[in-house]
């Protein structure tokens, strides 16, 4: 269920590195948790993020959830699809990017690997 | 009971009329508009008969749900009863023009004056100023206090507003608009704000920290001083959302906890309307130290004590942040009700809002799940618990409640709290029906395990079942088109 290829925050978000750039995103049980996803309010190419802090918010018909930064760095790619469809989340979270960093600073150690991840949701819930 | 319901343009027939305006008796007055901004085509108005129009909106406000129709109990915004003679009471001062002079107004002025230093006396604040127009407009004037603190004092670093994971949604947002840098901190198990992780956060960029007690859990922070130490040693400045006052009045002051700068709900707290109802009012009391940035124009009385007047000679005031002087119809409402409350009745109130709220959270016990099982304040958070394994969410419960002819409490709201739901009877509600809606909660827990399709199903009361909220949100059509 939890693919392998990529690491997991403890706030339930993913992210694949590849060289200094790292593809964020939230997991299938952050999207299952919020339920269906009507707004994703995606950063700007350009704008810095900063390691634990808010990048994007995303809205559900129950709340609106920011979505934080596993890097610091800066925007270099965001998934606009997901303006106009943002139910691509709900349908497919781990296919789906929200934006690609360009990395200055990653914390390794912080993040979770695939069955660490599954055992944190079992814990949590 | 389900039935279409036309909108007013769907009803509208070419040529039909409630009435007729008279002859423009100033035909000339026409040629004085620019042509640029005439109309050039009619006003695409309703053209309907008085009685349908009478009937149209009738039968629309007999499907409303207020306060005057039931019990409330949306947690967070405190549905209390509003008094009627608040109501009559109001339209005495209805006459008073805006602009008319100071010395034609004293009474206004006076009244005005009496409720800024009831609302100190009930807070344990130096000052009030009454004119932000609602809740969050009072924050974002607060947060505006904060900031000219610290400039007034030279200080351009601090520029980070810190807030507790289970803050009001206001919070964030208020404090982003008013310029500041969010930062967000978890909370401690039990639902208060984890010391460390505060002491973590603070620093010499913290402008300060926005708390509101008793938390959105309904429970009171019992590290309130050790909280306001923190804060304040870091240099930064302690501010109180308001929104759940309710709790405490009469029992223990946010000056005294240690808040610098506050606001309050007149709408939630002091009985006014709330929500449809009316406009807000977001009363901001400082300590002594903010007093110099407050808004202009500030109501002083001259020296002998006699007269009151309107003081705009403040150089440090952060300014005007209202036209006038505030909602001041609903200042007049809330003067009323503490006035007819007292100190002693202001103090029975949130005692009767505490037991009301602990009441119908221990009769709940068992049956639902109480995530932080400690004596509530003036609300409780519960959850389906176990069940949920019957497939139904804190929706479904809210929906069934509908039926049962209660409006549902805020649900998914602290967003802490997985399927919550906050309950505030207030003080308002009797025991019998408190108990009434203790069994209503009860018999849809046992509809869930006998019956979950029925659940699924509610409301089928109502006009209206289920929208569809999703495609609502995702398309939201805001305009009538035919």
């Amino acid at each position: 269920m939890v693919p392998n290829d990529r690491k997991y925050t403890r706030d339930h978000e993913w992210v694949m590195v590849e060289g200094n750039v790292a593809k964020m995103g939230i997991t299938a049980h952050a999207a299952e948790a919020l339920g269906d996803i009507v707004y994703v309010e995606l950063p700007v190419v350009g704008d810095e993020t900063t390691m634990g802090e808010s990048y994007c918010v995303v809205e559900s018909v129950k709340a609106s959830s920011s979505v934080f930064s596993a890097v610091t760095g800066k925007v270099v790619e965001v998934n606009e699809e997901l303006d106009a469809a943002p139910e691509k989340l709900n349908e497919d979270a781990f296919g789906q990017f929200i934006a690609a960093v360009e990395f200055t600073e990653i914390n390794e150690a912080e993040l979770m690997d695939a069955a660490a991840y599954e055992k944190f949701c079992e814990e949590e819930a | 009971m389900r039935s279409e319901y036309k909108l007013i343009f769907e009803r509208s027939r070419e040529g039909r009329r409630a009435y007729d305006l008279p002859e423009c008796d100033a035909p000339d007055a026409m040629n004085e508009i620019p042509a640029e901004l005439k109309a050039n085509a009619p006003l695409r108005l309703p053209e309907i008969a008085e009685i349908d129009l009478v009937r149209h909106y009738t039968n629309l406000s007999r499907r409303n749900f207020g306060v005057d129709n039931g019990f409330y109990p949306l947690g967070s915004c405190t549905m209390k009863y509003n008094p009627k003679i608040n109501e009559e009471l109001a339209p005495l001062f209805d006459n008073v023009h805006p602009l008319l002079d100071a010395e034609m107004s004293q009474g206004c002025l006076a009244l005005m004056k009496d409720m800024e230093d009831m609302l100190c006396e009930i807070c344990g604040m130096d000052a009030f100023t009454l004119q932000p127009a609602a809740g969050a407009h009072g924050e974002l004037t607060g947060l505006m206090h904060i900031r000219a603190y610290h400039e007034h004092r030279g200080d351009f670093e601090r520029k980070t507003i810190i807030v507790p994971d289970a803050a009001h949604g206001t919070n964030p947002a208020s404090a982003a608009m008013a310029g500041f840098k969010v930062k967000e901190i978890k909370s401690a198990p039990d639902g208060g704000v984890d010391l460390d992780a505060l002491r973590a956060a603070v620093g010499p960029d913290t402008a300060g920290l926005m708390l509101t007690n008793p938390s959105t859990l309904g429970l009171f922070e019992r590290n309130i001083k050790e909280i306001a130490k923190i804060v304040h040693e870091a240099g930064g400045l302690l501010y109180y959302d308001g929104a759940n006052l309710n709790a405490i009045m009469g029992i223990v002051r946010p000056g005294d906890m240690g808040f610098d700068v506050m606001h309050i709900n007149l709408h939630k707290t002091f009985s006014t309307p709330h929500g449809g109802g009316g406009p807000g009012s977001g009363p901001v009391g400082v300590k002594s130290h903010l007093i110099p940035f407050m808004p202009v124009p500030r109501i002083e009385e001259d020296e002998d004590g006699q007269t009151y007047y309107l003081n705009y000679d403040k150089p440090e005031s952060i300014g005007k942040i209202k036209s006038f002087y505030g909602n001041f119809g609903v200042i007049v409402k809330a003067f009323c009700y503490i006035r007819s409350l007292g100190a002693e009745g202001l103090k029975e109130a949130s005692e009767n809002a505490v037991l009301n709220a602990n009441y119908v959270m221990n009769k709940l016990r068992g049956i639902y799940e109480i995530p932080h099982d400690r004596t509530c304040m003036h609300e409780c958070v519960v959850t389906p618990g176990e069940l949920m394994q019957y497939g139904v969410n804190t929706s479904d419960i809210a929906k069934a409640l509908i039926d049962r002819g209660y409006h549902p409490p805020t649900i998914y709201f602290p967003l802490i709290v997985h399927e919550a739901m906050m309950i505030e009877p207030t003080e308002s509600e009797s025991r019998e029906t408190l108990d009434e809606f203790v069994d209503a909660m009860k018999g849809i827990a046992e509809q869930v395990k006998t019956d979950a399709a029925a659940i699924h199903a509610a409301p089928v009361t109502t006009p209206v079942g289920r929208p569809d909220e999703v495609t609502a949100a995702r398309k939201p059509v805001v305009k009538f088109e035919d």
